[in-house]
């Protein structure tokens, strides 16, 4: 069977990561590769790295921070973070980048999601979109969620999956940085409203809310960044707690 | 040249050197007829859209050069459809050299396709397959899939059983991407470098 799949995310400026990270024995807290290689031994399934770089030498620094953690890591791995073109994605996955994400600039340009799905395939293209809920009514979000629009989350991502996005990352402007679980009625909407794999992001405190997500939520994949960078939550164990509330991971 | 990996324009192509490198061995990305014959074993990766890669293939004679290798081939996800007879994407016929079709997944309500993540294989067999990776997990990225047939080596379950592993002869497959399958695809790369 299909396994859920956790997904550790991480924020990386100049190549680097910028969160703070509590891990003992790393050499180098700040590498992403060392970083992105300790996940993937604690059993991570796949890893977001989510580039914040906002000088004109971004599209360089990230094609080469792809071709390190390919080089390194055995798992699949997505980019994103400010990508607007063919041209910025085909540097990236020849560099060996499995996905790259785009949010912001397909809102802005709906036609960038076919664009890319035909040039590489939909399997490449993961739409991410931030959304929160304004009067029981969820609006999608650009910049991080800083900027409101009258798009409403559920046409969007079904208009983006008929363009050929291959996933959806949702992460819930509501819940990120709660820790008081994923936004799991919605995330169960999103998910039927699309037959492509959805990925909940936002929320995460405990090990609970990734049963939560999975079962109530019908997420794919439950992703977070700070519980497991201040390993208040150990990957292995995550995955051991849910293999016996019965849900299918990879052990 | 040990391991030649076939260029044909196929995204991703650098995980799978990278992999190789990750095993202390040295692969050239090519379509040089030469030197793809040449090779002791062959890697024909590949991701990207059924129709198209043959049509590239047969301009570059890649399709009949493929046919006639007679060292261990190694076929990954796309490379493994167009080993098969035919695929339902966009009406392709295939390289034919495994007599099995590739059908699109038909999901039912709340089954979602492309089949993106981890899944296990069973039922393993020979070659590829050593008996402790029964039961193991693999990354599969895939919206295509070959039926379960005589030739079949691995078996996955999504939405119904498939051939997640194929071997007719010197030509072997996999559905899943062993490149990306952590220490059990690892395991799977090694096993082919040994045959």
């Amino acid at each position: 069977m299909l396994a859920k799949r956790i997904i550790p995310c991480l924020d990386i400026k100049d190549g680097r990561t910028v969160k703070g990270v509590n891990f003992v024995n790393l050499r180098d807290a700040g590498d992403p590769v060392e970083l992105g290689a300790r996940y993937s031994e604690e059993g991570a399934d796949e890893l977001v790295f989510l580039d914040i770089t906002a000088t004109h030498e971004k599209r360089k620094t990230l094609a080469a921070l792809a071709r390190d953690i390919a080089r390194h890591l055995d798992i699949p791995f997505t980019i994103g973070g400010g990508i607007g073109s063919v041209e910025d994605v085909d540097v990236l996955l020849s560099s060996g980048a499995d996905k790259i994400s785009i949010n912001s600039a397909a809102v802005r340009r709906p036609a960038l999601i076919d664009e890319l799905a035909r040039n590489f395939g939909s399997q490449f293209v993961v739409l991410a979109v931030d959304a929160k809920a304004i009067d029981g009514d969820w609006f999608v979000h650009l910049n991080g969620g800083r900027i409101p629009t009258d798009i409403r989350l559920l046409d969007w991502v079904k208009e983006a999956e008929n363009r050929g996005a291959g996933e959806i990352l949702f992460t819930s402007m509501n819940h990120d940085g709660t820790k008081n679980g994923f936004a799991n009625e919605i995330t169960a909407r999103v998910s039927e409203a699309v037959s492509i794999p959805v990925i909940a992001s936002g929320g995460a405190g405990n090990m609970e809310h990734f049963y939560d997500v999975f079962t109530t939520g019908k997420a794919d994949a439950g992703l977070a960044a700070s519980i497991f960078h201040f390993h208040e939550i150990d990957i292995r164990e995550l995955k051991e707690y849910l293999r016996k509330q019965g849900i299918t991971v990879r052990l | 040249m040990p391991i030649a990996i076939i260029d044909y324009n196929a995204g991703n192509v650098q995980s799978v050197l990278f992999a190789l490198e990750r095993l202390g061995v040295d692969a050239i990305l090519t379509d040089n007829h030469e030197t793809i014959r040449a090779a002791d074993k062959v890697i024909f990766p590949g991701v990207g859209e059924a129709n198209s890669t043959m049509a590239y293939l047969k301009q570059r004679g890649l399709d009949e050069l493929i046919r006639n290798l007679t060292q261990p081939v190694l076929g990954i996800c796309l490379g493994m459809q167009l080993l098969c007879e035919y695929s339902e994407e966009n009406d392709t016929a295939c390289l034919g050299i495994i007599p099995q079709k590739v059908l699109r997944f038909r999901p039912k309500a709340g089954e979602k396709v492309p089949h993106m993540g981890w899944n296990s294989v069973r039922n393993l067999k020979n070659g590829l397959f050593t008996p402790e990776l029964e039961g193991g997990y693999v990354y599969f990225v895939h919206s295509y899939y070959a039926e379960v047939g005589p030739y079949t080596t691995a078996t996955t379950d999504y939405i119904q059983p498939f051939s997640s592993g194929l071997q007719k002869g010197n030509f072997y497959a996999t559905q899943f991407h062993p490149e990306k399958s952590g220490k059990t695809g690892e395991q799977i790369l090694r096993n082919f470098l040994m045959l």
